[in-house]
């Protein structure tokens, strides 16, 4: 399979001087066409960082950016907007990424409108479809929906698009666990059917196993290891890897804890 | 070992100006001495509600209509007007409620909200007497003694958790009610929590936990029982192995099926999650495991 996105050797760095912080440092991977490709770490590790630099909402400090083989690292004007109907992104918080006064039929056409298209009912219907909705949706004010129903919503505004790379950053970690599964399942239908790309970000190595086919795990903005999914989770090489596999609490086993040690104080 | 907390009959009602929202409805739970019982439950299901109805918090638009409560034997009425004892917040039952790690002043030190929550229950208390036992307190748990003198943000998201976890603890507490406090954490500090608190029960700094959470994986780890609500009741409940592994009642089942584990099974298998489970399933009467 052909690679659709390829970062390469890409810097964030934040601040200047002492307070310099770099949010990901050298960070090279490649995100193959129909694949779900999942970034694990903890809080911290630069992986929502990633997301916002594959989508052009903030610039890289170094490095490159493919998508489709064109050099898509400093967009601007109107190529940018091209780039957004191609790549899309569904965020963590469904609660707040909706204006509240709007119905969802308001917020979808409007959103089309940001990008100078214009949504045919089809369209519309289509979309509300992949995600198990149907347009009596539309009359709906945000409040009147689950927060499972309102993610689905942002999942079929970034359909519209029709997009080619869709981003997914922590877009079921606010979800209970009952609905986390059905919007997973959405993400691997839109992979199986329609053969969208997915880059799929989170700390959940639970949610990463059952849904990825390729794994990047990240630790305080460096990529410690990647690989095939089974390989990382199952029989993973990077001590960080390891150790995050380890703190994994479980249903069925215990969790080995040990005793709390206690801290010398240095004076 | 002895009952700890008897909770009964507890009915907790929002009066919301149009129509009443029953959150809990008609439940009961008891705590054993040394136990911490895991509460689980979709969003909605009113396990916040009975938390803060049994940590004595409950405000409007809340109300409790009726219930008692029991601890070391002295029966506390909870319903209609009853008062409750000063005493009791934070001394007897102390709440620690979700993101209380972000709920710190973020331009006072930690240790002035240390004597805050002395000085709120003693006032004769001065301030190197509070400040020690906190010391002392939090370098036996294994934190720094310089969180003391730490403003929150220079603290990271798991010692914030273990701090406060901590302070809420300062008034040696029968039982505490921690409301989702792994939820925001990433599993290694997850982990450090939940040693840390078991530690707590074993040095019996509190006697009792009531440990709120949607997040089952976790409630394995540190649940001696768990109970799992839903639409304000307790649907089942039981010790912790015969919930995760043969779980009886149909809501419980489902819940169990759609946690996601990185274990190899989990690759091959499509979960429908609650979907595809008929709702009035659920209806069906509770299980109690003896």
């Amino acid at each position: 399979m052909s690679a659709i996105f390829a970062a390469e050797h890409i810097t964030k760095t934040f601040g200047r001087g002492r307070r310099q912080v770099q949010a990901v440092k050298d960070v090279s991977f490649t995100l193959a066409e129909g694949q779900v490709t999942t970034i694990v770490g903890e809080s911290g590790s630069g992986k929502s960082t990633i997301a916002r630099l594959v989508l052009g909402l903030m610039p890289v400090t170094s490095g490159k950016m493919i998508f489709q083989g064109k050099d898509v690292t400093h967009l601007k004007g109107r190529a940018r907007a091209e780039y957004w109907r191609d790549v899309q992104a569904v965020f963590q918080d469904p609660f707040s990424s909706f204006n509240q006064f709007f119905t969802v039929g308001t917020l979808l056409s409007r959103s089309m409108r940001l990008v100078g298209g214009h949504v045919g009912r089809q369209r519309l219907a289509e979309s509300l479809g992949y995600v198990g909705m149907d347009l009596s949706v539309l009359g709906r004010y945000p409040h009147q929906l689950s927060g499972g129903q309102r993610q689905r919503v942002m999942i079929a505004r970034a359909l519209m698009m029709r997009p080619k790379l869709l981003i997914a950053d922590e877009a079921t970690s606010m979800l209970d666990a009952s609905l986390r599964v059905n919007i997973l399942n959405v993400l691997t239908d839109l992979r199986d059917e329609l053969g969208m790309t997915i880059l799929f970000i989170t700390h959940d190595i639970g949610q990463a196993c059952y849904l990825a086919d390729r794994v990047l795990v990240m630790e305080h903005g460096v990529m410690v290891e990647q690989g095939r999914t089974d390989q990382v989770i199952f029989n993973p090489q990077h001590e960080y890897t390891k150790r995050l596999l380890a703190d994994v609490p479980k249903l069925h086993e215990a969790l080995e804890l040990e005793e709390l040690h206690e801290i010398v104080e240095p004076s | 070992m002895g009952t700890l907390v008897d909770a009964r009959n507890i009915r907790g009602v929002y009066y919301t100006g149009g129509k009443d929202v029953v959150a809990v409805d008609d439940v009961s739970v008891k705590i054993e001495e040394g136990e911490v019982l895991g509460l689980a439950g979709e969003s909605g299901s009113g396990k916040t509600t009975l938390g803060s109805i049994i940590s004595l918090i409950a405000r409007p638009p809340l109300h409790v209509e009726q219930g008692s409560l029991e601890i070391d034997g002295k029966v506390q009425e909870l319903g209609g007007d009853a008062k409750v004892p000063r005493t009791w917040r934070g001394a007897v039952v102390s709440m620690l409620p979700q993101g209380a790690m972000n709920s710190i002043s973020p331009t006072k030190r930690i240790r002035h909200l240390v004597y805050d929550v002395m000085r709120s229950h003693d006032r004769k208390v001065s301030k190197d007497e509070a400040l020690d036992r906190a010391r002392e307190r939090i370098t036996t748990l294994g934190l720094p003694a310089r969180v003391l003198d730490a403003y929150p943000h220079q603290l990271s998201g798991g010692m914030k958790q273990r701090t406060v976890t901590i302070i809420s603890t300062l008034l040696n507490p029968r039982l505490l009610v921690a409301d989702e406090p792994t939820s925001a954490l990433d599993v290694s500090s997850q982990k450090i929590l939940i040693e840390m608190l078991l530690e707590m029960l074993e040095k019996k700094i509190m006697s009792g936990v009531i440990f709120i959470t949607h997040d089952l994986p976790v409630l394995r780890t540190v649940a001696t029982n768990i109970a799992v609500m839903y639409e304000g009741r307790v649907v089942e409940r039981g010790p912790t192995e015969r919930m995760v592994d043969d779980p009886q009642h149909p809501y419980t089942q489902a819940l169990m099926s759609s946690v996601l584990a990185p274990e190899p099974k989990y690759r091959k298998i499509r979960i429908e999650g609650m979907s595809s489970f008929d709702r009035s399933l659920f209806d069906a009467p509770a299980v109690i495991h003896r």
